[in-house]
């Protein structure tokens, strides 16, 4: 893997804004290796750092300490202009004054490409982005949608080896927002050209992407694919970023070959993974997803829990479980093949947890 | 009617905004405003020499104003100067605004502003002497006497604020990612600017000659004090006829003035427009 | 930032520079631009606007000349004889004199005189324009400013004509009967505040209508909702919101109007003298440069107080807002 050239590195970047105490530290330390032909989505709210971070990329910012990479080479010193990569800004930043088509060709253009070739290459990005016969229009005439898409083919026109998409959905509504998901998917594994994306919407990055970096104040709070993102978050903001969490104080009540089990203050016991630093008798925070959790009609009161909240969301229904301590969990159970609710308010639940359902997180 | 009539006026106190009485008095404000120049025009058109009775419609004055050499010779005065001025004022302008917006501010900023607003701040009379004394010192000590020049150097200099401000205003609206987009794409610097920048920032160029050349071709203080013998401009020549007495030629060529002031201005609320 | 990335073209060759010195560097061009492009303003602006003002600082301090000009001799004479005028008898005994000081206070009343009827008057019309509907507001923006761009001077001419004992005013006010001699309007403070008022009313007006513009009518809204009335939203909600745009056009008005020339000049005759006037004479009939000099740099001073309230005002309300 080492020897494996990425096409785009960071090596411990930092990034500061600004000097003095007001000073903003965007970036902190951060390395990452994205590999060529990955989808790769940078993840995380606003101010964690991912928009910084692709600017750091495309190089309309420079780190203040650490270094860029693409392809292996150091690109720290080059201006936007003289680095292979385009980026699809979140306002698209059409050229106002020019048609579809300059718009496209400006990128050639300025590379000095041959006029003869560009012509060509600007109906075959319109087609790519099914927008063949827009070539006179100008971005004001264009839809949301549309731009986006010019947006796009202006960006790809030039073969990146990396295309960079800042947000690009979320100008858009829901309905366009899903097509263009599907849409961008396709366009990169079509052209295989590394897509670094950027953006706060968890769906779109679990949906899209091959490899998610999920990012917070300035740092990678976790790096992987989908699946070990959502499936084995490695603390608690990723975790609670990242769908929907139960987060549970328990105490290890036993440990060994790697595997604890805890017992919460509600009297529940866990099996799960120990994290490194897990002792026993110690107090960890476990992190239970609500749809990973077995409820079943209690015989007697004793060590069951009680249901204080339904709500019916079409599949399933989400139901709040009042415990023995007076703690709750979140707890999601498909609904009945009839459509009904399984439980209903007031009812006594035995609640179940299978092994390894639960992640002991990093404090 | 009446009925019609309440409804329209209850309508009225519903809208949040109404105040009472504002909307009379801003229609007098307009009214006040407009009044005289209307007369003014009016009776330029006026058979007999008087300013206050009509008798009937008549062409004669600017038949007149318009055969008059000297009137000619401050037109074309006037519209050098203006010209002369407004070029290179825009152009000054132009680099200034560039150099001022969309930057963070930098040390310096705040001076750089208050040298540009000198016009706003410091009252005509005091920059009308203090460039009489300036250039009669120049030529005085120095011997440093550009003549008509002198002139055109005392306009461009208060012409820059009224180029810098539509300039300004138009590079503030400018979007900043289209630049970063051009660079992206591969663009030079000079060919951001070129290609980009410059081509959105024509009309606010534009509207800031507009604003400069009214500005120059109006100017009556500073004009009057720095002019020298043979540099009458049309304001200076109607200054003058007004001091010598009140005749309907000054109704007509002030209609002229007036008419020419109209025109640059709907012109530049045109090109602001885009 | 973009622009400074954009500049670095100079370093391709700077492989292995550090971030921090790369950064450094393209300040440095990006400054060296920057004044680059704003020397030709400054020089100009500079070297003819501003620099002249120093220039009757220092002729302020000199004696006059014969002609014209002054004579390379120092002497506070200038500022003396603002105050005082020396015994014919005995030069050097001073006595009080009024005159200027009654000119400098003419001009200061008449300025506030009509930056409040100004305001009286710009206030509603600014209001009236900013609650246009969008569409038809940008024409009422041209009709109201359209006077700001014509000429002064003939606009002053035009009020002339009206206010003359022959103009307009004066005859329908005759053939309506109300008065059976004309009035006199012409040639009193009464003209020249009217005058002044006429020249600057959009100074006023345009300031305002910005800040209204801004103004966001939701908390207007908000107001009604709790009870209050039509005029106490006036006061409590929508002037204190206006209130950047009233205080710029305050100062827009008052400023040129205690400095002006050509109103009082062409509505005052010979004898209301305004300070603007009274510079004017000193180098024209009355030769004496100096003292001009004089009367204008106190003109300024008391331009540079008006200011300096408006920025303390100002600067007062922005820390309201940030806290």
């Amino acid at each position: 893997m080492a020897t494996e050239r990425s096409a785009v590195e960071a090596r411990d970047v930092t990034k500061i804004f600004g000097h003095g105490p007001d000073a903003v530290r965007a970036l902190d330390n951060v390395s990452i290796r994205i590999r060529e032909n990955e989808f790769f989505t940078l993840l995380g709210p606003s101010g964690c750092g991912k928009t910084t971070l692709l600017r750091l990329i495309a190089g309309l910012e420079l780190p203040t300490e650490g270094e860029i990479l693409l392809e292996g080479e150091r690109v720290g010193h080059l201006p936007p202009n003289r680095r292979l990569v385009n980026t699809v800004f979140q306002s698209y930043a059409l050229f106002p004054h020019m048609t579809v088509r300059q718009n496209i060709a400006f990128g050639l253009e300025m590379r000095g490409v041959d006029r003869a070739t560009i012509g060509p290459t600007v109906a075959e990005m319109l087609q790519l982005v099914q927008l063949s016969g827009y070539e006179n229009r100008r971005p004001s005439q264009l839809s949301g949608g549309q731009q986006q898409r010019v947006a796009l083919a202006r960006a790809l026109a030039n073969h990146p080896k990396v295309l960079l998409l800042d947000e690009p959905l979320s100008a858009l509504d829901l309905k366009l927002r899903q097509g263009m998901r599907e849409e961008l998917k396709n366009l990169q594994q079509k052209t295989g050209i590394t897509f670094v994306f950027v953006t706060h919407d968890q769906e779109e990055a679990l949906t899209m992407s091959d490899r998610i970096a999920v990012m917070d104040r300035g740092q990678i709070q976790q790096l992987g694919d989908p699946h070990e993102i959502y499936e084995q978050p490695v603390n608690r903001f990723v975790a609670d970023f990242i769908g929907d969490t139960n987060f549970i104080r328990a105490r290890v009540s036993s440990l060994s070959n790697g595997q604890a089990r805890c017992r919460s203050g509600s009297g529940l016991e866990f099996d799960c993974s120990a994290i490194g630093s897990a002792r026993a008798g110690g107090e960890v925070t476990l992190a239970l997803r609500p749809e990973k959790i077995r409820l079943g009609k209690a015989e007697r009161s004793a060590g069951a829990g009680k249901v204080v909240h339904a709500t019916y969301v079409g599949t399933d229904t989400n139901y709040v479980v009042e415990l023995g301590d007076a703690s709750q969990l979140d707890v999601r159970v498909q609904n009945a093949l009839d459509g009904h609710a399984r439980f209903r308010v007031g009812d006594l639940v035995a609640i179940d947890v299978p092994a390894g359902a639960a992640r002991m997180l990093v404090d | 009617m009446a009925d019609v009539a309440i409804r329209r006026r209850a309508q009225r106190r519903l809208d949040l905004r109404y105040q009472p009485g504002f909307s009379t008095l801003a229609i007098l404000c307009l009214v006040m405003l407009y009044a005289p120049i209307i007369v003014l025009i009016v009776f330029s058109f006026n058979d007999n020499r008087s300013v206050s009775v009509w008798t009937e419609f008549s062409s004669d004055w600017y038949v007149a104003a318009f055969r008059n050499e000297e009137i000619r010779a401050a037109a074309w005065i006037s519209l050098k100067l203006a010209g002369i001025a407004t070029v290179v004022s825009t152009v000054i302008a132009t680099a200034a605004a560039l150099a001022t917006t969309r930057t963070r501010a930098y040390r310096g900023i705040t001076a750089a502003y208050l040298v540009i607003n000198q016009p706003l701040v410091v009252p005509e009379i005091v920059t009308a002497i203090a460039t009489l004394s300036f250039f009669a010192l120049l030529r005085s000590e120095a011997g440093i006497y550009f003549g008509f020049g002198n002139l055109v150097l005392a306009h461009t200099v208060f012409c820059i604020l009224f180029a810098y401000m539509p300039i300004r205003a138009r590079l503030e609206d400018m979007d900043l990612t289209l630049e970063q987009a051009a660079a992206d794409l591969y663009a030079t610097p000079w060919q951001t600017f070129r290609r980009i920048t410059l081509p959105l920032l024509v009309p606010g160029i534009a509207a800031g000659a507009m604003l400069a050349f009214i500005v120059s071709f109006d100017d009556v203080i500073i004009t009057v004090f720095v002019a020298g013998p043979g540099e009458t401009t049309l304001p200076i020549y109607i200054y003058g006829a007004i001091r010598r007495g009140i005749t309907p030629e000054i109704n007509a060529i002030s209609t002229v003035v007036l008419a020419v002031s109209v025109l640059f201005v709907t012109l530049f609320y045109f090109i602001s427009r885009r | 930032m973009s622009q400074s990335a954009g500049i670095s073209l100079e370093l391709a060759d700077a492989g292995r520079a550090g971030a921090t010195e790369i950064l450094a560097e393209q300040e440095k061009l990006l400054r060296r631009r920057r004044w680059l492009l704003l020397s030709p303003a400054l020089v100009a602006i500079g070297v003819f606007g501003i620099f002249p003002l120093f220039i009757i600082v220092i002729y302020s301090f000199l004696t006059p000349g014969e002609y014209a000009g002054v004579n390379w001799t120092f002497s506070t004479d200038a500022y003396v004889q603002f105050l005082f005028e020396r015994d014919i008898f005995d030069e050097a005994t001073l006595i009080f004199n009024s005159d200027y000081l009654e000119i400098y206070l003419r001009s200061f009343l008449l300025a506030v005189y009509s930056t409040v009827a100004a305001l009286i008057f710009g206030f509603p019309a600014a209001y009236f324009m900013a609650t246009r509907p969008p569409e038809t507001r940008n024409l009422w923006v041209f009709l109201f400013t359209l006077p700001f761009w014509t000429n002064l001077l003939i606009r002053t001419y035009s009020m002339l004509i009206i206010i003359r004992d022959e103009g307009i005013v004066n005859m329908v006010l005759l053939w309506l009967g109300v008065i059976d001699r004309p009035l006199v309007i012409l040639y009193t403070d009464f003209a020249v505040a009217l005058g002044l008022l006429y020249s600057y009313l959009p100074f006023m007006v345009l300031p305002i209508y910005a800040s209204l513009e801004k103004v966001d009518f939701r908390l207007v809204e908000a107001g009604y909702d709790l009870y209050a009335s039509r005029f106490r939203v006036l006061r409590r909600i929508i002037v204190p919101l206006a209130k950047p745009g009233i205080v710029a056009g305050c100062i827009l008005v008052f400023i040129p109007a205690l400095g002006a020339f050509i109103t009082p000049m062409l509505l005052g005759g010979g004898k209301n003298l305004m300070i603007g006037n009274l510079i004017s004479l000193q180098f024209g009939g009355s030769r004496n440069w100096p003292f001009g000099s004089a009367a204008a740099l106190i003109l300024m001073a008391f331009v540079m107080i008006a200011l300096m309230f408006y920025v303390r005002t100002t600067t007062r309300e922005r820390r309201h807002l940030h806290g």
